[in-house]
Order: structure tokens, then sequence, then C-alpha cells
């Protein structure tokens, strides 16, 4: 797909903006992984969204508030993305009653938040596909002009339920954007030892939908591939496939090193920080300057630190109200 | 009363319901152009269309995950499995997925789900298209099991299992497609959660689950003729379980036989036995026995199929051995 040259003045949403949002996800998480690894509070799994914020972002502003996101366990971009109240995230991870799941979710399960439209994040890889094809035949069956997006990793792509899910979507053509996240390591295992198929795009067209490839690390190039991808989805005609090449700055869980990777690899990956990539070209745009970024900055760790203390001023669930929890009662 | 098979009572609760709510939709293998492979969803196409009626490819990770994302999305879907040997494939949807996600979701999610199914002992088909695995499903909490043996059950659970908020394996036994029973033309539903008294008795409390029931009838008239009065029990839903209507039968009579088609080890059996020594353990006047299928995969040819099976001379042995009766 051509991807129009269209000046950031007159995009349909605020640059800054995007910038915001990505920032936030940052500060979240650099704040996570200092909780783990310097504090010691945090424990339990946890997957940093660093390095691919701009696919968040570039996605989710595209949608709407009641449009369905659909997630795995590295959903914490995405929830912020998709304008989860920040507090209410952070005492998820802190197993909060105050969480967005009550605290029984957890780090991988803390972009469950329906009324942002948060659907699911699920912590086995790639079931969250064919449940997106369902969530998409709801919105097809009731005439909603919903859309669903579907984000998932490149290791997702080899499981049966990425098989089963996308043909099923194609077949029944179901209004769901699936999106991959590239980022090239699936845990400790790079791509190339793992996917048979030329490239995951390609893999992904022999389901016969569209697919787009896109720089996962430029949040305007995601913006515009999805918010084409999500007027078509609207339509109700069929589902469409975006693979976003990108990378994770970090290990794959917030104690891995990550030192099974080729330092170039990673230098090179370092250099495409999505936001510090974009942070330049708002300035080289003067959108920006360098006291408006720092503002900017200051005024989103204050956020998460309010946060922090939301999360750790707040309360554990009574262990008695968890059987309430399993069946819904009338 | 009208008589009807098992396989007509299905299918008018699917009817009934999907003309009440019309967020109801079917979707598995061949279930609607050619009206289910057991033809319990006949017909249903034509009435009610290809958007409610869903043919699937051969995918059952993504009929489960479908029913789960329609079900999120506010649909209710009715999902079959042909065989519930398949449900293996789909395990991670039923038991990961749609079991925990109103748990782990903190009370946000509603799943409401009908997973049908079906087991075929005794019917020929081999290891991989026979056995009864409810102990897996009952060990997941976040999902109702139910196990029907009659027509008029199967109606009036499978109803209510469409209204339920929550997911619901629902597990019928091949063999009882085309056994007949009363059903009434009136509607009627049947709580989930609720066991039924099959046929009153003193001296002995039988247990019987799904097909088992049929055997364990023939059994108690068998000790009927010999002065023995059995009380005959179909739990009906494995969970909920309604163990207080068990209980009270174990301390009439003290003496408790359980009988179903899953193989003993950890199965439906274990559970209600132990249940019963938890809660009756003094009503007890001996062992608790349990006649189920042995622990070997289920054999193809049909003489060995027919000694693997639980039968009522099963039954009746169990009972003389254990209890010192002479029949
Ligand atoms: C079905 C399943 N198998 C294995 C795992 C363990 N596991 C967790 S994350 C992961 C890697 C997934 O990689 P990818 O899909 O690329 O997503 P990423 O972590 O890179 O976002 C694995 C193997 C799992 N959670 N689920
Ligand atoms: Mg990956």
């Amino acid at each position: 797909m051509e991807i129009k040259n269209i000046p950031l003045n007159e995009l349909d949403v605020e640059p800054i903006n995007l910038l915001k949002k990505m920032l936030q996800i940052r500060k979240f998480e650099e704040k996570i992984e200092e909780l783990f690894l310097v504090k010691g509070t945090l424990i339990g799994p946890a997957h940093l969204y660093l390095g691919q914020e701009a696919i968040a972002v570039g996605i989710c502003s595209a949608l709407k508030k009641d449009d369905y996101v659909i997630t795995s366990y590295r959903c914490h971009g995405h929830a912020i993305a998709k304008g989860v109240n920040i507090k209410k995230l952070m005492a998820e991870m802190f197993g909060k009653e105050t969480g967005t799941c009550k605290g029984l979710g957890g780090s991988m399960h803390a972009a469950i938040s329906p009324e942002d439209g948060l659907i699911y994040a699920t912590a086995i890889v790639g079931s969250q596909i064919p449940i997106a094809a369902g969530l998409a035949l709801s919105n097809k069956y009731l005439n909603r002009k919903i859309a669903t997006v579907c984000f998932f990793g490149d290791g997702a792509v080899n499981t049966g339920a990425f098989h089963e899910g996308m043909n099923l979507a194609s077949l029944w053509k179901l209004p769901v954007l699936y999106v991959c996240e590239n980022n090239l390591y699936a845990e400790f295992t790079h791509i190339t030892r793992s996917l048979s198929s030329k490239s995951i795009a390609e893999r992904a067209a022999s389901y016969n939908m569209k697919v787009f490839i896109v720089d996962g690390n430029d949040v305007i190039s995601v913006y515009k591939v999805a918010k084409d991808c999500i007027e078509k989805i609207r339509n109700l005609n069929g589902p469409i496939f975006i693979e976003a090449r990108t990378y994770r700055m970090k290990g794959h869980g917030v104690y891995d090193q990550a030192k099974y990777r080729d330092p170039n690899e990673v230098n090179e990956w370092l250099q495409r920080d999505p936001i510090r990539i974009f942070k330049e070209k708002l300035i080289k745009e003067k959108l920006l300057d360098e006291e408006g970024y720092k503002k900017l900055e200051r005024e989103v760790i204050n956020e998460v630190e309010d946060a922090v203390r939301f999360a750790e001023e707040s309360k554990v669930l009574e262990f008695n109200e968890l059987e309430k929890l399993v069946y819904f009662e009338k | 009363m009208r008589e009807i098979t098992f396989v007509e009572a299905l299918r008018e609760a699917i009817k009934e319901e999907m003309k009440r709510d019309e967020k109801i939709i079917v979707l598995g293998e061949d279930v609607g152009r050619y009206g289910g492979v057991y033809k319990v969803t006949q017909g249903l196409i034509e009435e009610f269309g290809e958007q409610r009626v869903l043919d699937t490819p051969i995918s059952e990770i993504a009929i489960i995950g479908a029913a789960a994302g329609a079900a999120l999305g506010g649909l209710k879907p009715i999902a079959e499995i042909m065989y519930m040997d398949f449900a293996m494939i789909a395990l991670d949807q039923i038991v990961t997925q749609i079991a925990k996600m109103r748990f782990m979701s903190g009370g946000q999610l509603k799943i409401p789900i009908v997973i049908r199914t079906q087991y075929s002992l005794g019917r020929a088909h081999g290891s991989q298209h026979s056995q009864f695995f409810p102990s897996w499903f009952v060990n997941s909490p976040g999902i109702k099991v139910v196990s029907p043996s009659t027509p008029y059950d199967a109606k009036g659970l499978l109803k209510s299992s469409i209204r339920e908020e929550n997911p619901v394996l629902f597990i019928e036994s091949g063999v009882l497609y085309r056994t007949k029973g009363n059903v009434p033309e009136e509607e009627y539903t049947i709580p989930l959660g609720k066991a039924d008294i099959k046929k009153k008795g003193d001296d002995i409390t039988i247990i019987a689950v799904s097909r088992c029931l049929n055997e364990a009838i023939k059994a108690s008239n068998i000790l009927e003729e010999k002065g023995i009065s059995a009380e005959v029990i179909d739990p009906r839903t494995l969970i909920p379980l309604d163990i207080n209507t068990i209980l009270s039968s174990v301390k009439k009579t003290g003496k408790v036989v359980i009988v179903a088609d899953d193989v003993k080890f950890c199965s439906i059996t274990s559970e209600i036995a132990m249940q019963i020594i938890e809660n009756a353990f003094d009503y007890l006047d001996g062992p608790i026995v349990r006649i189920t299928s042995p622990p070997l995969p289920v054999p193809f040819s049909p003489e060995l199929e027919k000694m693997y099976m639980v039968d009522e001379n099963k039954i009746i042995k169990g009972i003389q051995q254990n209890f010192g009766y002479k029949i």
C-alpha cells in the first residue's frame, strides 16, 4: 500500500498526543522494570513493551473507545494506548483490588477492561487469534460498526490457533484487524529458527486476506496504515493483516537480560528508538522544542509516580470474595 | 404424554431457545447444511438461516475460540464438538480460556457458551471416538458440566444451559440418541444443580451418570425381584453437583454403588465417593462400590467393547460381592 506523505500538521490527530502516549508507555514500563529489578516490590512474570510503543499507539489512535482490542500477555502498551486509567493498570501489577482485574489477572491480563474496549488479554500464545474472530463475528452479526484489533507476536504465527483463526476469519469475512508485532524473537529464539515461510506477511497472505508490512518503529506510518485498515474493517467485510516490524529493547520478560542477541543487531535497533525518532521529527518540524519535551516527560513521570502511590496504598481483595468471581450469579 | 427421541428433545430445546432469543447462534462441523452428524441440528439452517447456523471448518480450537469471542461480544453461541475426544484439541480454549476468563478479569467478563458434545461408547467407534472424560473438565472451576440420561432431562437441561450466563459443557451419550422418552409438549426447564431420584428405594443407593442410568435401572429391577429395594439417583449435572440429594439417600440406605462410564482412576465416581465419605461416613454400612470402565483404552471389537462396558450384570455382581446379598 502507498502511504501518502501527509505533513504532520495535517494529520487528524495531534502529533504531540501520539508522543505523549508513547512516553506514557515508556515511563510506565521503565517504572515496572525498576519495581521488579531494583526495588523488588513486584514479582511474577512481566513482559515489557519497551521499543514497541509506536505500534500500540499508532494502531489504537485510529480506534474509537468502543472498538475492541484483544491481546497477549505483553499487554501494558495496548492498555495504555487504548486509554485505560494508568492507576488501575499499575494497581493490577501490584495485585490490588483497585486494579483493572481486581488483582486477579496481574501483568499478563492487566489489559482486560471492557469499559475501555480492552476485551481480553491471554497468556497462552496464539489463543487470542480465534477469539478475535468470534468478537468480529458478534459485531458482524449484530451489525455494529465496531472494529476488532487483535495483537500478537511473531511466535504466535506458528501455533495451531493462528492457522485455525486466520482461516475462519477469512472464510467468514470477519471484520478484524490482525496486528502481528514482529520483534524478531519468541522468547529466546530468533524468527529465522522458527518460521518456515519466507515471511509472516507471506504466510498471512496465503489466507487470502489483505496484508500490509509497516515499520513498527515509526508511529506515523503505523497510524496511517491503521487508519486506512480500520475504515475498511468498519464496513464489516473481511479481515486485514498488518505485520509491524519492530524490536524488543529488553529481554523477553523483565528478568531476561537478553544476552543471546547479537550486540550489533541490538545496537542497530536501539538507533531506531521509536520515541527518539518521533521526538526529533517533531523538533525538526518545529512542533516541539527540547524544553517542551522535558516538560511532557516530567508530566508523564509524575503521572506514573502517582499511579505507584495509588497502587501501594490500595488494598488486596478479601480472599472470601474470590469464590464469587468464578461463576456469574444472577 | 408423547414420546420423542433424545435427539428430537435436544433439537426442540435448541429451536425453542433460538426462537426466543435472537442472540443465539449454532456453530460446529456439519451442523448446518448436513444437519449435524447425529441430526441434532437438522432443519435449523432452513429455519434460522446461515447467519445463525454456521458450518465451520475442522477447527476445534477456532470453534471454541470463536464461540468465546462471540460470547464476549454479546452473543449466545451453542458450539458442537462432534466427539468428546475432539474436545481435547480445544482443551486450551475450554479449560484455560473460557473457564478462567471471568475469574481472572476480576468478574468483568461474562461467557455464556454451551459446548455440546457426545461420547460414542457402545457404538464400536474404537479408542479415539468413545471416551467419556468429565473429570478433565469438572476439575476446571469456571465451567459447568451437564450429563443428561433421558430425553426429558436432555431437553430441560439444555434449555437451562442455553439460558446460563456461564460456560456449560453439555455431554451427551451417543448410544442414547435413539432412545425414547416422555417429553411434554408444554415448555419446561430443569435447573442445573438438581439431581433426580429416578426410582425410590430403601436398601441401596445407586448413583448413575449418563448412559449408565439405564443400566442402573435394569439392575434395580433385578434387585426388586429379589426383594431388594434400590434408590436410583441421576446427578444430571456434575458441576454443580447436588451432593445433598445423594447424601440424604445414603443416610437412609447406608449402602452406595456409583456407576459411570469413565475409567475409575480420578473419575467422577471418585469424587462422588469421596464427598460421601467426607459427609456421611458414619452412615455407611460397608465399602462404597464403584462400577466403571476398566483402565484401558476402549477396544474396537464389538464383543470386547461389550465386555469393557458397564452393564446391569456388573452392577449386580458388585452389589453381591460387597454387600453379601444372594441374588
Ligand atoms: C501456547 C504457549 N506456549 C508457550 C508459551 C511460553 N511463551 C510465553 S511467551 C513466548 C514467546 C512468544 O513470542 P511472540 O509470539 O513473538 O511474542 P512476544 O513475546 O515477542 O511479544 C512463549 C514461548 C506460552 N505462554 N503459551
Ligand atoms: Mg516476538
